[in-house]
């Protein structure tokens, strides 16, 4: 049983590509169709609260699985096994491309690469804008963290802590006035 | 030394990374080059496009790689950097195990409690700009408005195709849904036939 945990989170780390999101109907097959682990409810419920939760998303649902099969070893089968593929081909690169990474041919594909890195990153923060729900009244929370972060070189990590405080205290505040 | 740093650093990533692999791109771009210069920009963005070609999670795919280059680029051979790696992705997701087991229970109950609705209300689009801010970190100079040239090169020919490039890639994610894959891969084969 620990060993099918392991593996069948090592195929799910080794067969999503692009991580995240695009790992939630591959978990999905493994998990509720094909093993019968967790209902789909259930499983819907765990996805809400594997995004809202931090860290890495495919690590967070199999750290929840594993614990739910059997206990803590499971837990460590599982994201040993999701993280296993991952951890290995990485290294594998970064072992080989620090000899490469001065060969003309390596260096000219990555002067080609760069920039659409960014903008692969730069891309999702409009369709993420939309489903934050951003509108009049709260669209220049993301403008003030992303200005306090790039201009002013705040760590993150300071931003996000703000973020949960406001956000308990705009709680309380909802809290006092109902109507609002 | 550097090892508990790293340590640290991810442990923070992990403890803070609400949002997914782009939030999380946004949090170690600011401890692994803004704070402690293990890497430089340049590496920054080539380890996430690394991350983003192989398969995994992107937040696992770079701690592993930065671990391993920030070992590596301050002198320790490769068993040292092996060792880097290991530290900074058990770092990453110690955090999940904790708050997984600890708090999934309490959260699936209360997910829908007014107080926590009113946290994510904040935090959700505090995501959305951090990535904002990964990208314009990415796209300019530190603290100004120039372009900047480890992106995006600093000669007149390569600044303009880096330019266009940037600007198909971003309408080929944004409109027409292309899969990052693709377009690193069609990006690769660009630089090597303009640079």
């Amino acid at each position: 049983m620990l060993f099918q945990l392991f593996t069948t989170f090592m195929r799910i780390g080794l067969f999503t590509i692009g991580g995240g999101y695009a790992m939630i109907p591959m978990i999905e097959r493994e998990v509720v169709e094909k093993n019968g682990w967790i209902g789909r409810e259930d499983f819907l419920d765990l996805v809400a609260v594997a995004q809202t939760c931090p860290g890495v998303f495919a690590v967070n649902i199999s750290v929840f699985i594993g614990y739910r099969m059997r206990g803590v070893r499971g837990c460590f089968a599982c994201a040993l096994g999701a993280m296993l593929p991952s951890f290995v081909i990485i290294l594998a690169i970064a072992l080989f491309f620090e000899q490469f990474k001065d060969n003309a041919v390596v260096a000219s594909m990555f002067k080609g690469i760069r920039p659409v890195v960014v903008a692969l990153i730069a891309a999702p923060v409009f369709s993420m804008a939309k489903t934050a729900k951003l509108n009049r009244y709260n669209f220049w929370i993301p403008i003030a963290a992303a200005l306090l972060i790039w201009l002013l070189g705040v760590n993150p990590v300071w931003v996000i802590i703000a973020a949960c405080i406001a956000g308990y205290f705009y709680g309380l505040y909802r809290d006092e006035v109902p109507d609002k | 030394m550097l090892y508990f740093l790293l340590f640290i650093a991810f442990l923070k990533m992990g403890l803070f990374g609400f949002g997914g692999g782009y939030a999380i791109i946004t949090l170690i771009y600011g401890e692994v080059v803004s704070r402690y210069h293990w890497i430089s920009t340049e590496q920054f963005t080539d380890i996430v496009a690394i991350s983003q070609m192989t398969p995994g999670p992107i937040g696992i795919n770079s701690a592993t790689y930065i671990g391993y280059t920030a070992a590596v680029e301050n002198g320790y051979g490769v068993a040292m950097g092996i060792l880097g790696s290991a530290v900074a992705t058990v770092a990453l997701v110690l955090p999940s195990f904790v708050i997984m087991l600890a708090l999934s229970r309490v959260l699936i109950r209360y997910k829908d409690h007014p107080r926590v609705k009113c946290v994510f209300a904040v935090l959700r689009p505090t995501v959305v700009g951090m990535i904002a801010a990964a990208s314009l970190l990415l796209f300019f100079e530190p603290g100004s408005v120039n372009l900047s040239t480890e992106n995006f090169g600093d000669s007149t020919w390569q600044i303009s195709c880096s330019l266009l490039l940037f600007v198909l890639a971003f309408i080929g994610s944004r409109f027409y849904r292309m899969s990052p894959i693709g377009l690193l891969c069609a990006s690769a084969l660009a630089g090597l036939l303009l640079f």
